[in-house]
């Protein structure tokens, strides 16, 4: 088990359940914060969705790049 | 006029349902072993791998589903959008380098690598197998609602032909050539995708005022169809459905935008004005079913937030069962990808572990893309004047024909592989569990790779013609939802058993198996006693159901993690 890779895995895990959590909990119990255009015309919801999208990408390369590559070479 | 089958369209789709079968077949002489049937000899390169992903998952769900959702009722379909991609997340952190290091073949091996039980084997083998099922009948639905306006084909045709060309592909070949055509396919998917996103945008919108009239289809008891009253057809004394999908209003009443940039494109419809529909059924006493269809003008800020539709509504309310319900769907949709079997097995395809996390990483970026661009096609569709108001599932099809034929034969021809794609890849799963976790856990001595190749081979016809019998008996619902009780079962029956075999060393194989077992038994039987069922396949009234909301995650993942946690308590040997 390659555990330094793991831990990282976990630590951004944890930190996306947190961003995903947030967007699904401001829908079920203040939907119409969703409403709001903070920014340049666009509701939150399409801001935040859009958000979540990216941030995975962002997360996932920045897992790959931290990533040990030498122990899975086994 | 709202399909009208071209020959254009039916070249190019024959043709690309011809080059994709033609592929299977070369490709499948290439594997010869049965590591080469379930596994590809894991010499997939992880890019290839990564698109690949993409092609399996973008099934037609995301891309039927997802669109018509938002077509017919704006911003709630791209929910699904949203927790589907969260899903890869766990994949990508949680599951993708064990899996590939504590298995060969399938989940099951991962789950058994750490106790060689045949009670794991038998659960796990079993989920794969349930899961896979329940994952098809949207598949096979889906390709019941392409046939139709391509080919002129009914429903049940659809499946038909969708189940025996799979079938066939999945016998003469395996995970190679299935593999290699979900690249083809997930890198066209996505490219196309893309096209119409941009046409979309250059096309802008446009205003038309009061266009849009009630209209109502009748179907008699003796199976005649009425369109506003007039029996269905083009002739004198006929009457078709006419196309919906308008923009009543734009802002400042101009008559058209012109071409718009990704942003303008949203704030200029939330504040135009969008004609959706409500339907609403009645039953006569002659046995006929008339179900009237009415615009209903709705200001774009509505369209664009949460909450539209019916599914959806709940979280408006005040009823805290409504909301628990909403919940439940968006925790599957999170542990729901990283559970599913036909998923899984992909990581078997690649050489080692970081070629596992590459190909999830290539994976999440065409995915997350692909996504985007869903909230962009959906709208665009809903604006198209072009959809079938009795066809959600349709409009991103007839999104591609607003703009031209050979785009929308196009279109159909990616969306009818990608389902084939998608139900190949499900069906070799649950052949290989069949092959590898349930009649290995009946035999004491373990069987040649020929015999596990036959055996997988024959279980592919049965659960092909299971799928084929399911899809035409599920053809009233939107796939997208179907799509989102898949995801319950298979986060309850198998992610609890994966997460803590990784994370907690106190996990015994009885409670492996416990947990399997227990969380799927009671999703299944949750999803089967819901309201949605009780009134679109039972036809029942949806009060008399025994649960009271629909989504069963919420409630059956926990139990599978208590379950398995009691049971290994109970087991395990004191420390």
């Amino acid at each position: 088990m390659n555990s330094r890779n793991s831990r990282i895995g976990l630590i951004l895990f944890f930190l996306y359940l947190l961003f995903y959590g947030g967007f699904v909990l401001i829908n079920t119990f203040s939907p119409t914060t969703m409403e709001a255009t903070p920014i340049a015309g666009i509701n939150v919801a399409i801001l935040y969705g859009f958000g979540l999208i990216v941030f995975a990408f962002v997360l996932a390369l920045l897992y790959g790049f931290l990533c040990n590559q030498e122990g899975d070479e086994q | 006029m709202i399909y009208d089958p071209s020959p254009i369209a039916i070249v190019i789709f024959l043709l690309f349902v011809g080059i994709t079968i033609g592929l299977s077949f070369y490709l499948g002489k290439q594997a010869k072993s049965s590591e080469g049937y379930f596994a590809a000899h894991g010499q997939i390169p992880w890019f290839v791998n990564g698109v690949a992903f993409a092609g399996d998952y973008l099934s037609a769900a995301s891309f039927l589903g997802i669109c018509g959702m938002i077509a017919f009722y704006g911003y709630d379909g791209f929910l699904y959008s949203i927790g589907y991609l969260a899903g890869w997340i766990v994949a990508l952190f949680v599951v993708a380098e064990p899996m590939k290091r504590l298995g060969k073949f399938t989940f099951a091996d991962a789950l058994n690598s750490k106790f060689n039980s045949r009670g794991i084997k038998l659960a796990a083998g079993i989920s794969t197998l349930v899961v896979s099922i329940f994952y098809l009948i949207p598949q096979m639905v889906g390709a019941g609602v392409l046939v139709k306006p391509l080919l002129g084909l009914e429903h049940w045709a659809g499946v038909v032909i969708v189940g025996v060309v799979v079938i066939v592909i999945v016998v003469t070949a395996g995970m190679m050539s299935t593999t290699w055509v979900q690249f083809l396919k997930g890198s066209l998917l996505v490219i196309f995708s893309a096209v119409l996103t941009v046409m979309i945008l250059e096309r802008g919108f446009e205003a038309k005022p009061g266009v849009d009239q009630t209209q109502t289809v009748t179907k008699k008891a003796d199976g005649e169809m009425l369109v506003n009253g007039l029996p269905l057809g083009s002739g004198d004394g006929q009457a078709m459905l006419s196309p919906v999908g308008h923009i009543s209003r734009l802002p400042g009443d101009v008559s058209s935008t012109g071409p718009l940039g990704p942003l303008d494109f949203f704030r200029t419809l939330r504040e135009s004005e969008v004609v959706l529909w409500s339907s609403e059924k009645v039953i006569d006493d002659d046995g006929s079913v008339t179900t009237t269809y009415r615009p209903k003008p709705t200001p774009g800020s509505q369209v664009l937030r949460p909450g539209e539709h019916p599914k959806f509504k709940g979280i408006r309310g005040d009823n805290f069962l409504d909301k628990l319900n909403f919940l439940s769907l968006m925790l599957a949709l999170f542990c729901g990808t990283a559970s599913l079997p036909h998923i899984l097995i992909r990581y078997y395809t690649v050489k080692n572990a970081a070629a596992a996390r590459k190909s999830t990483i290539v994976g999440i970026g065409c995915i997350g893309f692909f996504y985007v661009l869903t909230l962009y096609l959906g709208l665009g569709a809903m604006t198209s004047g072009a959809l079938d108001v009795t066809d959600s599932n349709m409009a991103a099809p007839l999104l591609a024909l607003s703009m031209s034929e050979l785009l929308f034969a196009i279109i159909s021809a990616i969306a009818f592989t990608t389902v084939l794609g998608t139900v190949s890849g499900l069906i070799l799963a649950s052949a290989g569990a069949v092959a590898h976790d349930l009649v290995g856990s009946f035999t004491s001595s373990e069987l040649s790779g020929h015999q596990q190749v036959r055996i997988a081979k024959f279980a592919s016809v049965v659960v092909g013609v299971i799928a084929i019998v399911l899809g035409i008996l599920f053809k009233e619902m939107n796939v997208s939802y179907l799509v989102g009780w898949a995801f319950s079962v298979a986060a309850s029956a198998n992610l609890p058993a994966l997460v803590m075999l990784l994370f907690w060393k106190r996990t015994t194989a009885q409670g492996i198996i416990a947990a399997i077992v227990v969380g799927m038994t009671s999703s299944l039987a949750w999803v089967l006693l819901s309201a949605d069922t009780y009134s679109k396949v039972y036809g029942l009234p949806a009060e008399d159901a025994l649960v009271p909301f629909s989504q069963p995650g919420i409630v059956t993942i926990p139990l599978g993690f208590i379950t398995l946690i009691a049971v290994s308590l109970l087991t395990g040997e004191r420390q």
